[in-house]
């Protein structure tokens, strides 16, 4: 395998990395700047295309099987559940 | 395929072994975000009920360890997403290596958590009588930080163990990194550390910085 070839295979999880360092830089950069309540929601959002990233590129989500999406979904899916169960109390009183 | 010596009962040949090994990794590892899911949940109505307590509580934990750190897992997420890229690329003694790079970048994740929990307890930040922050509402916030932090870097010193198990299994037969599909549930496992930890850092670092 020459060099073209291996960064053929190694490009695309360099560029997820490279995301991924932009997303950590606006994230603690966005923590300093004042928003009110709208800080902590900013950056669970990076956090989540974060995570997202991870899962689709490093975790190979992108190119899984239809089974294993459906069994990774199940997380955020009873995550989002418990949330909402409980937010139905606690955040509405 | 069938007399591989990588092959296990009950599965008749490698592919379907692989699959099996992914399917049942990310069901055990959904089983670990509902884990870390109850901590959140806990944190968030916490978070709700003492705005001020988890504001004034999150501005003294050390963002620069913390940033640094994320920066460091996800580093070890890349190098080790590169070796199964290798391993299949039957590019083994590569692949080994590259999970060589995860354990040191591992363990300089533990490195870097022990000095920020050496200052952490200098600094009075374990809840209890010394504690040093009078808000109410924050030694509830530390004892999530104790906790949360604590049972990742379990997670963290158990994904180690499960990638120094590679190395050593495969050092004397490197085409067992592509063989097996060990690799690849061991790599799911890493990923999730990284996943879990670039939650919990807005979560413990990001919060009251915009208080002076």
């Amino acid at each position: 395998m020459d060099k073209r070839q291996l960064w053929q295979i190694c490009r695309l999880p360099v560029f997820t990395w490279l995301g991924l360092c932009a997303l950590l830089a606006a994230t603690c950069t966005l923590a300093f700047v004042p928003m009110g309540a709208r800080n902590l929601p900013v950056s669970l959002c990076i956090a989540a295309m974060k995570a997202a990233l991870v899962g689709a590129v490093f975790m190979q989500l992108r190119e899984n099987n239809a089974l294993n999406r459906l069994a990774a979904s199940a997380g955020p899916i009873w995550l989002f559940i418990m949330f909402l169960l409980v937010g139905a109390d606690y955040f509405t009183r | 395929m069938t007399d591989s010596p990588f092959l296990r009962p009950p599965w008749e040949n490698l592919a379907r072994q692989h699959q099996a090994v992914a399917l049942g990794m990310w069901i055990f590892l959904v089983s670990e975000i509902l884990l870390f899911g109850g901590l959140f949940t806990g944190y968030a109505v916490y978070r709700h009920l003492y705005p001020e307590g988890f504001a004034a509580a999150s501005a003294h934990t050390n963002i620069v360890y913390g940033t640094v750190n994320t920066a460091i897992l996800m580093t070890s997420s890349l190098i080790i997403a590169l070796a199964g890229v290798f391993a299949r690329a039957r590019l083994h003694r590569l692949a080994w290596y590259f999970l060589l790079a995860t354990v040191a970048l591992g363990v300089t994740f533990l490195v870097v958590k022990g000095f920020e929990y050496r200052e952490d307890i200098e600094n009075h930040l374990v809840p209890g009588p010394e504690f040093a922050i009078q808000v109410q509402g924050a030694a509830l916030f530390f004892s999530f930080y104790w906790i949360m932090t604590g049972v990742h870097a379990v997670h963290v010193t158990g994904g180690l163990a499960a990638i120094t198990r590679l190395l050593v299994a495969s050092r004397e037969e490197p085409r067992w990194l592509s063989g097996s599909g060990s690799e690849e549930a061991t790599a799911l496992y890493w990923h999730l550390v990284d996943v879990i930890w670039i939650v919990l850092y807005p979560l413990l670092y990001l919060g009251g910085r915009t208080h002076g």
